[in-house]
């Protein structure tokens, strides 16, 4: 087997592309996973079960079957009904969707976390329900979640070479697309290999470090 | 939208001269008549009654503490009166205003005559101490950011701490902590302040630091307090009557000078030869 530096070189243009496709799945993945995951754990508090069973069965069924059927079913269901997106977008929602149903459990572990005396003392200052979620009980919260959010940014970029089933041209789909015009295999795969271990090594380094500090 | 509630006879404009600022905030005058009463309020956890058809009466202004063995229902009427238990059965009416059975907006007005501070102090991790302060200030009570602040620094003053305005409570020591704890619930000028076991989870040493602000408060204050507590040399210091607890119920009441040198009841001579 040998190692060609020329395929190596032309394939950094297409694995640039790629890279900037997967970095921005897996960007617009988090900020709705962190949003929607949220928004989850809040309904799941709503004072009458005609919220939360629906919320609970609809996260439950999400978390519980693969993301690439999630993934299919958007990309070649929801067409059928006359609503299209790009495959990205269609990528990004799917991705987000399916790691808010883990974010949610994330933000339930951390608002329960929040001791029962920061409850007591904003219903003893008279603070209305609203104000002592936003300023008292969500940012101690949200305090105790960010390393376990991080945690799933890092399993979110491994999971983004999914995207390339529904023909998402990120790192992998730019790989594979290469190879196959080329018969060239090792170099593109290496390349996206070392790229992911640059990217998420450093990062759950970083979250490491995080932890240490939010963490006491 | 006020003109439908009852409640709202602090800011009348008889208390106000004309040309003077509403302050809306400030302590109605002690006129010495009933505060707070409690009518045969019972409580209940499942099966257990801790509280058994309770009367119970503080007047205005007047300092008093309720000691008691260990589950004997004392921290439950504090919890009934800041509104963090509802009981069972029985009401409950401060200032001639129900609190319970009250709807919900009632209840959040009576609250407003009523501060608590915690045996585990329950700072805000998040604020610094200077926010601790005035954040209910300028959310409940609507007062400005610069008002609040004013009056938070005036409280830091007076509890000793005026130079930890940007320390956040985790900097603090448990008594620095607890003094905070008791400016803000002063900032909210309440007319009745709960104290329960405010000086147990501390270090022995930061006690007296403690116990000294409250008696600051009491003897230059009219503040009415009710107040848990073991320091028995603080209990007979500030108050004007101690209760005494048993299984839910006041079996003596008295000044605490005949209480603690002169106890009647069989349970109480029992209490206080334990604890002194
Ligand atoms: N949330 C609760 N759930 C169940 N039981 C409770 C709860 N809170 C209090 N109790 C029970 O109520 C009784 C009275 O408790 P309370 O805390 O009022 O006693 P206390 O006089 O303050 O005692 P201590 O001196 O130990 O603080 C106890 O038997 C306690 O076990
Ligand atoms: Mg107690």
């Amino acid at each position: 087997m040998n190692w060609d530096w020329g395929a190596v070189r032309d394939f950094m243009p297409h694995f640039w592309d790629g890279l900037l496709v997967t970095l921005q799945a897996l960007a617009l993945g988090s900020v709705i996973s962190f949003a929607l995951g949220l928004v989850w754990a809040l309904l799941m508090r709503a004072p009458t079960r005609w919220v939360r069973w629906p919320v609970g069965v609809l996260t439950e069924f999400i978390r519980n079957t693969p993301l690439l059927v999630q993934l299919f079913f958007l990309f070649y269901v929801l067409p059928e009904w006359n609503i299209t997106f790009s495959a990205l977008t269609t990528g990004v929602v799917a991705i987000g969707l399916h790691y808010s149903t883990y974010t949610m459990q994330v933000y339930r572990a951390g608002i329960e976390g929040v001791p029962a005396g920061q409850w007591e003392a904003a219903t003893a200052l008279n603070l209305p329900l609203r104000r002592t979620w936003t300023a008292v009980i969500l940012p101690q919260a949200i305090r105790r979640v960010v390393p376990a959010l991080g945690n799933y940014v890092i399993s979110m970029l491994k999971d983004t070479p999914m995207l390339m089933a529904i023909t998402v041209l990120e790192m992998l789909g730019e790989a594979r697309l290469y190879s196959q015009e080329h018969f060239q295999f090792t170099e593109p795969l290496t390349v996206i290999g070392v790229a992911f271990i640059l990217i998420s090594y450093p990062a759950s380094l970083l979250l490491r470090a995080l932890e240490r500090r939010l963490v006491r | 939208m006020s003109a439908d509630t009852p409640l709202d006879t602090s800011a009348t404009p008889a208390d106000t001269a004309p040309g003077e600022k509403a302050d809306h905030t400030a302590n109605p005058p002690v006129d010495g008549g009933e505060l707070i009463r409690f009518d045969k309020v019972t409580k209940r956890f499942g099966d257990n009654t801790v509280l058994d058809g309770l009367d119970f009466r503080v007047d205005s202004g007047k300092h008093v503490t309720l000691i008691g063995p260990s589950g004997s229902g004392k921290t439950t009427i504090l919890r009934l009166l800041m509104t963090l238990a509802k009981p069972d059965e029985g009401t409950i009416t401060v200032a001639g205003e129900r609190l319970h059975p009250a709807p919900e907006k009632q209840i959040r007005e009576v609250r407003k005559k009523i501060g608590m501070v915690f045996q585990q102090f329950n700072l805000f991790p998040n604020m610094k101490v200077l926010r601790n302060i005035t954040e209910a200030p300028v959310t409940v009570l609507g007062l400005s950011g610069d008002e609040a602040e004013a009056r938070a620094r005036e409280l830091l003053e007076m509890v000793g701490l005026a130079d930890k305005c940007d320390a956040y409570p985790s900097q603090l020591s448990g008594g620095q902590q607890q003094r905070v704890a008791i400016a803000r619930a002063l900032a909210m000028r309440p007319q009745v302040l709960l104290l329960d076991e405010v000086t147990s989870a501390l270090d022995p040493e930061l006690v007296t630091g403690v116990l000294d602000v409250l008696r600051d408060i009491a003897h230059t204050t009219d503040i009415t307090m009710l107040c848990v507590t073991h320091e028995m040399n603080f209990a007979r210091d500030i108050s004007d009557q101690v209760l005494m607890f048993d299984s839910g119920h006041v079996i003596e009441s008295g000044s605490p000078d005949r209480i603690f040198t002169d106890p009647e009841h069989e349970r109480t001579r029992e209490f206080l030869s334990a604890i002194l």
